[in-house]
């Protein structure tokens, strides 16, 4: 079996003393000492409050971290949150670390988390991110329990953002995604969610982890199987997400949701092919408050890094859009930022025209996903444009008008995707 | 006298007509080598254009940019060029090793040597069709690097790295080729090092107000100014 060559002797022994458990919350990790403490606490806190009579045991898959991050892991006592929340687990809380490579890949971390849980027999495999600023204890609650108690399959979650947060996942993911397969799956690339031991030994066995963008974006992919593989998935309304801002690269980010979505297309096209139309998803919970300063932006910037682009990048368009998209492009990008707009019949075309690119190599596929990256700032560019003075209702109506457009144009991706030319 | 031109005549007809009765049978011998040939050379063009088209070879001398440039020079597909010279390579080998069988002083040399150089020329024409692949991959991911990072000249770097890769795929085609040896290395060893100079003074010069800006953001105050214009896409 390639999880047993994966798994290292050390933390397979480790796996055999902690034994069966109910519940697993894997930690991927790497250099993540600065953030990773209230994460813990709030896991910790969340056991005790939620599951104190389940046997868990909390993973952390570290991808060669230099700052000591496994050893907070493992060396996290749970004293201090036994004296906060006078709460008492009646079982033994095992925290395991283990190296899974020197540098990181979040594909190895989450086959090294989920091949734990099938060891272990886990009914319920939650993961979370390690730099989750707003992380409650209810978090664990939310994710765990329609799997644990519920039988839902995956728990995938719905965050309260700042209005301009999220924006490739509400200009791109979520509408292609929601188009593609039928699926109102608010967050198809999750930094937390939770799954069924079920479905974790099925997804270890999908040939995705054959794929160089499915181990690079295996958190979409695995969303992707469980709505395509008919598992039952639901939504939970979490609360407030924050990211550190500092760390954000949208080629990368692109590469890893992007790259491995238009990768899934390629494998599952007789499923997606013959969907018409999408379905809700059953989502848990209320929606919070949100307590988050406004984002600032330099609209300028985004402007001229999009117009460069079209201008810098057109020989590589002609090979990726069509003429009609290209001359639209072209317009758009000689706009002045008072009258700057990119409609989202226009980006829902773009993108499918890149996606059926990406079909069939016309170039590089890493570098079709790359040329993507300057015509989505041109999209987020105008999505904060269109918000700007917006309530977050009006801009719910925003997102839910692009993916209508994305669903309207879904037979155009078909047409552009059969074209042999 | 008359007897001696009737004799000469005599003599120079007979030995005509023995030395057409000794060609004759190896000419013929030749035309259907090189007919043999023609019909291997067909059978060889077909095979290499069906292994190109199932290989999708079009799709990599697209991307390769070779594409293109056949189309603007107004010759066929890269799949059927590279198929009909295979056809020629191998018919016009046939017709050398045909014309061997005559037996012509000289003409073996110059048969022997064509067959030599054909190992050679099928090494230089990969080494340029590898050239223009990587040229054009380096010169299209830097571009798109350069466009990504916000780089303001981002053609000129991608131009810059297309020439200096073709100046080595040629340098090293002709070196395979052993035309003007010496020379092509002169003349690579000058472009690059025009190139490099070129290169270095333009960034330094044009570049240094940049080169001030950017340690000045990142070694004082503007590490914050870059969080804020930065998107958070997830």
């Amino acid at each position: 079996m390639a999880e047993e060559t994966l798994l290292t002797d050390d933390f397979l022994r480790q796996l055999i003393n902690v034994g069966e458990v109910d519940i697993l919350v894997g930690l991927p990790t790497h250099n993540n000492a600065k953030t990773i403490e209230p994460v813990l606490r709030a896991i910790q806190a969340g056991i005790l409050k939620c599951f104190p009579r389940e046997r868990v045991v909390i993973i952390n898959a570290d991808g060669g971290s230099q700052d000591g991050t496994p050893d907070l892991v493992t060396g996290a006592s749970i004293d201090d949150v036994w004296r906060a929340s006078k709460v008492y687990t009646l079982r033994t809380l095992h925290a395991i670390s283990t190296q899974y490579a020197r540098t990181p890949e979040p594909g190895t971390a989450l086959r090294t988390i989920l091949a734990a849980a099938d060891l272990l027999r886990a009914q319920t495999c939650v993961v979370v991110s390690p730099d989750s600023a707003t992380i409650e204890p209810d978090w664990l609650q939310r994710l765990a329990r329609p799997v644990y108690n519920d039988h839902f399959d995956m728990v995938s979650p719905v965050y309260r953002r700042q209005k301009f947060e999220g924006v490739l996942t509400r200009n791109l993911l979520y509408p292609m995604t929601r188009a593609i397969y039928g699926s109102r799956v608010r967050e198809p690339y999750a930094s937390e969610f939770a799954i069924s031991g079920r479905l974790a030994t099925d997804f270890l066995t999908n040939d995705v982890w054959n794929d160089e963008w499915g181990r690079t974006g295996a958190e979409i992919c695995l969303t992707i199987a469980a709505i395509i593989g008919k598992y039952r998935v639901c939504q939970s309304f979490l609360g407030t997400k924050a990211q550190d801002r500092s760390a954000s690269d949208l080629v990368a980010a692109m590469r890893r949701t992007v790259g491995a979505l238009f990768s899934s297309l390629d494998r599952t096209f007789p499923l997606w092919s013959t969907i018409a139309a999408s379905e809700t998803v059953p989502t848990l919970g209320t929606q919070s408050d949100l307590a988050l300063e406004p984002v600032k932006l330099d609209r300028e910037r985004l402007r001229e890094m999009f117009s460069t682009g079209v201008a810098q990048l057109e020989p590589v368009f002609r090979s990726i859009l069509s003429p009609s998209t290209l001359s639209e492009l072209q317009t758009i990008a000689a706009l002045d930022i008072n009258d700057f707009h990119y409609p989202a019949d226009l980006w829902a075309r773009t993108v499918f025209e890149f996606a059926a690119s990406y079909h069939k190599s016309v170039i590089s596929r890493d570098h079709i996903v790359q040329a993507l990256v300057p015509l989505f700032r041109g999209r987020a560019l105008a999505f904060l444009l269109e918000n700007q003075d917006d309530h977050d209702e009006n801009m719910e109506t925003t997102v839910e008008s692009l993916c209508g457009e994305f669903e309207r144009l879904k037979p155009y991706l078909l047409e552009v995707w059969a074209d042999r030319k | 006298m008359r007897e001696i031109i009737i004799t000469e005549l005599t003599n120079a007809l007979q030995e005509l007509a023995r030395g057409f009765a000794h060609y004759l049978p190896r000419a013929v011998v030749m035309l259907i080598i090189a007919f043999i040939g023609w019909v291997i050379a067909y059978l060889l063009k077909v095979i290499v254009r069906g292994i190109l088209r199932v290989t999708k070879f079009s799709k990599l001398s697209e991307s390769a940019g070779a594409t293109a440039l056949l189309n603007q020079a107004a010759l066929p597909s890269s799949t059927e060029l590279l198929s009909r010279f295979v056809f020629w390579v191998a018919w016009v080998g046939f017709i050398l090793l045909g014309v061997s069988v005559l037996g012509i002083v000289g003409l073996e040399e110059y048969t022997s040597r064509f067959f030599l150089f054909l190992p050679r020329l099928f090494v230089a024409l990969v080494i340029l069709f590898l050239g223009s692949l990587a040229a054009s991959f380096f010169s299209r991911a830097a571009l798109l690097a350069a466009v990504n990072a916000n780089f303001r000249s981002s053609r000129l770097l991608s131009a810059s790295v297309r020439i200096i890769i073709s100046i080595f795929a040629l340098s090293m085609m002709f070196e395979v080729l052993g035309v003007a040896e010496q020379t092509m290395l002169m003349a690579f060893g000058t472009v690059f090092g025009a190139v490099m100079l070129g290169m270095a003074i333009a960034f330094g010069l044009g570049g240094k107000d940049l080169a001030r800006e950017f340690l000045e953001r990142r070694l004082a105050t503007g590490k914050k100014e870059e969080k804020e214009d930065e998107l958070s896409p997830l």
